[in-house]
């Protein structure tokens, strides 16, 4: 198997996390939408990993995704707050910067 | 099951096929998840995806993290963003405006590095095989790997739960 | 042949003759920086200079008397044995075969400063000329500070009063022993200042200002012929000079030896002669520029017997009489019958005469007196009388000076302050008998009563023109004593005699001059000398005036302490200060004529023994330059020549002459007779006249003028002096100046003003522009304003980047990292 399946299998779902972040509203949405970039970025790992032999990638792996649910962990309670007190999550509403 | 996958031949047609799947499936839902109008369907994309990426993690030999991935984050990170969508949302249903205004402008970007990538990746590693007689991983070396070399980032890491858990309660508490 | 020669005698009066004007110059710089703090405010010091002045003019007189008999007396014989021997004989010139001995004048010079070649230089020239002026000056200068001190007593300038009449002194002393041009226009000009300062002496009142502006001004235009004729002078005998003595073309005695060398040429000798006379014109008030003698009466009396009578009017005739080797050849004067000096003198002489019958101020009778008696003088000199017009001079400083001191005298205490003959005076003989008395001998010394000293000077001028062949001139000075005598007796019928009028009878003047008078709130001196300005009828305070009763309109008077006869207050006769120099001078007038009586035999030739220079060629490697500290050893020869020859043929080679061999007039009764009885009818028909026109009596003569119509246009074409002073003042001086005037006015208007003008204006514009433009344009608009729009208009710009917008945020993240990451491809490709 080409190498390049997966790395470029990887590029896409990044693209398409990079457009998620842009394009959404919600919160969540966008929290979903970086979830995919890890996931991404992972896939990569694992590839070089079995392309190398090397064990690193496996461990670099496995510690992106540690720290991916610790991040969606607090994000997800930021963005509770957020609902909590004003009521919206949709990004547009929540800015208050005049410009 | 992967030394059946990796005794066949060079090509290795089955892992393509397998492989040519399990992408098209993740790509599809990936782009459910940035384009859907409902929050709960991007979310079930989104295990799609996870999914998808723990079989791609299988067949590259990567049969710990994939059941990790799985565990984690189609069992407990989904579980996790449901309750957020539920906890967020006004009401149930289709949600007219998930995007922003301008959406369109993530378009170009995402092409460029799209463009970007893609051309440094088959540049660079144009025909670069995985070594056909690769074996699955033993969970023996991660572990070794990660209690040895990378001791200080995986207790770093803890770490890094530990705040993470503790922030998310104090966030979260009702006062 | 030449005589032996004879040690020179000299001394150090002689040697040291040069310290007679510098005496007070001393004085002079003392009263100047002491004078206020003195007792006697500084007279003391004037006194004391001029004192010292005559002491050491003296000693030179005495010592050049000595050095004459000396060289005189190493021939045959003594003078006073040729006197004897030569008595009745007339003494004419070395043409007669007689040895004439030429004394040798003491030269001195140093060099004040030298430029471009020429040197410039102070010295002493002591001949008989130069001691005789010294001893007039010295003496006459003294008499009238002693008058001074009690007549000018409280003036408000008293210290600077004194100040300018002994710089005035120290002038004159610096001209008259002047060893070249240059100091004698130095001296010259310290006397016009000094005349300029003394005749404004009052100058809060306009006219005494404007009198001594006249006078200066006047004198001024004269004196540009003294710079054109020394410049011309100058350049025609310097190569002389240089060649023959070895000083430059300004020493007198260079330029006199010059003229008389025949190398000079007629025509520049001419020209200096003539602008050399304007300058005398101008300062010996000959006529046309003698209007201003009249007007310089404004100033006190004492200048007026000291400048304007005795000393320095006639520096003019010292002048010629110095340089009269320039004038003898310039203008021919042995040659001809006519010529500008003698016609000027002449006309000079009659027109001021028939001034002096419509004056009714006293002193502006003496002061035509003195024009025309100095236009008699120019007219002997111009005739060749040289002895005689000196003789002159001397004389008329006496008389003349007793006459202003008298009239001074008369203004202090009987006229009081005024000088009006007709308004105040009359009847003052018996008032004042020492006045009286001394003012008849000067009168008679002027108008030439036998015997005094008037008698002998003017006739020996009038004989001498006649003499040398000025046949009309000769009458006109006859006509001249005529006329002199006539108004002089006018004028002391007018003082003396009749009845008091006016101040002299005990009135002080109109009341209705008091109301000016009294509104001013001047103090006691100021007012005291505000009244000696000349007015009439001008009244001081005084608080002692018990003892008149027709003083109604005496209000509030201040107090008047300077009044110094306040007990009498009547007319009296002066104090003994005022009285001294008058008798004194009288006393001379009577008998300083006998130093020149020819009539009496040759010693009574004094003065021409030892004033006129002999007329001998002498070697001229006799003549050394010496310098200061090395006297001249000229050592006095004698010529045998029996021809003339100075001043008639040129010289022989390696001899210079110095003075023209002139004629003199031998003594006649018969003439002297005839001028006697001239004088005498004159005095009877003035006497007559007068008794008639301003006696009691009535009499066909009084108001003739006014009804005459011929008679009262010649009355007014005199009293308004010919109208000379009005073709002055309004056409000459106002056409001249008033254009010039106009156009320097403009000038400075639209000249100086306007570049000043266009300068602010330009300035002010420059200032607008640069506010506009580059103030509010450039720096508001472009820097500061510009720099704060480009400062929010890049804030503007970048804000959009900050707009809290995450998606945005993001956006921005991943496109500059895709743009980064193909920057670094193509970088490494």
């Amino acid at each position: 198997m080409l190498v390049n399946n997966f790395l470029l299998l990887g590029a896409v779902l990044f693209c398409i996390g990079v457009y998620g972040v842009i394009a959404r509203k919600n919160a969540v949405m966008v929290l979903m939408s970086i979830e995919l970039i890890l996931n991404s970025v992972n896939l990569n790992f694992i590839a070089f990993s079995a392309l190398h032999g090397n064990i690193d990638g496996n461990t670099m792996a496995l510690f992106i995704i540690g720290v991916a649910a610790a991040e969606v962990g607090v994000g997800l309670a930021m963005v509770l707050l957020i609902y909590r007190n004003r009521k919206s999550i949709s990004l547009d509403e929540l800015s208050e910067m005049k410009g | 099951m992967s030394a059946v996958i990796l005794a066949a031949d060079d090509i290795q047609v089955a892992q393509n096929i397998g492989f040519g799947i399990i992408a098209a499936v993740m790509v599809v839902g990936a782009l459910k998840v940035v384009t859907s109008k409902n929050v709960v369907h991007a979310a079930l994309a989104l295990v799609l995806v996870l999914s998808g990426a723990a079989a791609q993690y299988i067949l590259l030999g990567a049969e710990f993290v994939g059941v990790s991935q799985v565990m984690v984050y189609v069992g407990a990170v989904m579980v996790l963003f449901l309750f957020g969508v539920m906890l967020t949302r006004a009401k149930l249903g289709k949600e007219t405006d998930l995007d922003q205004p301008k959406a369109w402008v993530g378009i170009p970007v995402a092409l460029l590095m799209l463009g970007v990538l893609g051309w440094v990746l088959i540049d660079g590693f144009g025909d670069e095989r995985l070594p056909a007689d690769a074996s699955p991983k033993a969970v023996v070396e991660i572990s070794d790997s990660i209690l040895g070399p990378s001791l200080v980032p995986f207790l770093a890491l803890t770490f890094v739960l530990v705040a993470a858990v503790i922030g998310g309660i104090v966030l979260a508490r009702k006062d | 042949m030449l005589a032996e020669t004879a040690a020179a005698s000299s001394g150090w009066f002689l040697e040291h003759a040069w310290l007679i004007p510098v005496v007070p110059v001393i004085g002079f710089a003392l009263i100047i920086l002491f004078g206020k703090r003195m007792p006697m405010k500084g007279s003391e010091i004037g006194l004391a200079s001029m004192a010292g002045a005559l002491a050491l003019s003296i000693g030179t007189a005495y010592q050049w008397i000595q050095r004459v008999d000396a060289a005189h007396g190493d021939h045959e014989g003594s003078a006073l044995a040729r006197g004897i021997t030569g008595f009745g004989r007339s003494l004419t010139a070395a043409a007669s075969g007689e040895e004439a001995t030429y004394v040798a004048p003491v030269i001195k010079s140093w060099t004040w400063w030298q430029s471009g070649g020429l040197e410039f230089g102070l010295g002493q020239h002591i001949d008989g000329l130069a001691v005789l002026m010294l001893i007039l000056v010295a003496f006459i200068s003294c008499l009238v500070q002693i008058f001074s001190l009690e007549y000018v007593r409280g003036d408000r300038r008293y210290t600077h009063f004194f100040a300018s009449l002994t710089l005035f002194s120290a002038g004159m002393l610096t001209m008259v022993l002047a060893e070249n041009m240059v100091q004698l226009i130095l001296g010259w000009e310290i006397m016009g200042l000094c005349s300029f300062l003394l005749i404004g002496h009052w100058w809060e009142d306009k006219a005494n200002s404007r009198a001594a502006l006249k006078a200066f001004f006047t004198v001024r235009v004269g004196d540009m012929g003294l710079l054109v004729g020394t410049a011309i002078v100058f350049f025609g005998a310097n190569a002389y000079a240089q060649d023959t003595f070895g000083s430059n073309g300004f020493s007198i005695q260079a330029i006199n030896a010059w003229a008389l060398s025949g190398e000079a040429s007629h025509t520049v000798l001419l020209w200096a002669s003539v602008a050399l006379f304007i300058a005398c014109i101008g300062k010996s008030g000959q006529f046309p520029l003698h209007t201003w003698l009249p007007d310089a009466m404004a100033g006190p009396t004492p200048v007026s017997s000291l400048l304007h009578s005795s000393t320095m009017v006639v520096a003019g005739v010292f002048l010629v009489a110095r340089m009269y080797p320039v004038f003898w050849e310039g203008f021919s004067i042995p040659d001809s019958s006519v010529n500008f000096i003698v016609v000027i003198g002449g006309i000079t002489t009659l027109v001021a005469a028939f001034l002096a019958f419509v004056q009714t101020d006293i002193k502006k009778v003496l002061a035509y007196s003195t024009v025309s008696q100095l236009g008699l003088m120019m007219m002997g000199l111009g005739a060749g009388a040289w002895i005689a017009a000196v003789f002159h001079v001397f004389t008329h400083a006496f008389f003349k000076c007793c006459l202003f001191l008298c009239a001074g005298s008369i203004a202090h205490s009987g006229s009081h302050h005024s000088f009006d003959m007709k308004r105040d005076m009359g009847g003052l003989r018996r008032i004042m008998p020492v006045t009286f008395a001394c003012w008849m001998i000067a009168t008679a010394a002027l108008t030439g009563f036998p015997f005094l000293a008037g008698f002998w000077s003017k006739d020996e001028i009038i004989a001498t023109v006649g003499k040398n062949g000025y046949e009309v001139f000769f009458y006109v000075g006859f006509l001249s004593a005529f006329l002199t005598a006539a108004y002089m007796t006018r004028a002391t019928y007018l003082t003396f005699f009749g009845k008091p009028r006016g101040a002299a009878a005990g009135e002080h003047g109109d009341d209705d001059d008091h109301a000016e008078e009294h509104e001013q709130a001047h103090d006691e001196a100021m007012v005291h000398a505000m009244a000696h300005a000349g007015g009439p009828g001008v009244h001081t305070d005084h608080t002692d005036h018990t003892d008149h009763t027709d003083h109604g309109a005496h209000g509030a008077h201040g107090a008047h302490g300077a009044h110094e006869d306040g007990e009498h207050h009547g007319p009296h006769e002066s104090g003994k200060l005022l009285l001294v120099p008058i008798c004194i001078l009288a006393f001379l007038s009577i008998f300083a004529g006998f130093l020149q009586a020819p009539a009496f035999g040759e010693s009574f030739e004094k003065l021409k023994l030892w004033v006129e220079p002999a007329a001998v060629p002498i070697a001229d490697d006799d003549f050394l330059v010496s310098g200061f500290g090395q006297s001249a050893a000229l050592t006095p020869r004698a010529a045998a020549t029996g021809e003339l020859v100075c001043g008639f043929e040129t010289p022989p080679n390696g001899e210079v002459c110095v003075f023209p061999a002139v004629t003199h007039a031998p003594f006649s009764w018969a003439k002297a007779g005839v001028a006697t009885i001239i004088v005498f009818s004159a005095y009877a028909l003035s006497l007559l006249l007068c008794v008639l026109v301003y006696g009691d009596g009535r009499s066909k003569l009084k108001g003739l003028t006014q009804r005459n119509r011929l008679l009262g246009a010649g009355h007014r074409f005199l009293v308004n002096k010919y109208y000379l002073d009005d073709l002055y003042e309004k056409v000459i001086v106002h056409g001249v100046a008033y254009p010039i005037s106009k156009a320097a006015y403009w000038v400075n208007q639209h000249v100086l003003d306007g570049t000043v003008n266009a300068v602010g204006k330009g300035g002010r514009r420059t200032g607008e522009w640069i506010y506009n433009y580059v103030d509010q344009g450039v720096i508001d608009g472009i820097v500061v304003d510009g720099s704060g729009k480009a400062a929010r208009g890049t804030g503007g710009a970048l804000r959009p980047l900050q707009s809290g917008k995450v998606n945005q945020y993001g956006a921005l993240l991943f496109g500059a990292a895709a743009i980064g990451a193909l920057v670094l491809v193509i970088v490494n490709i």
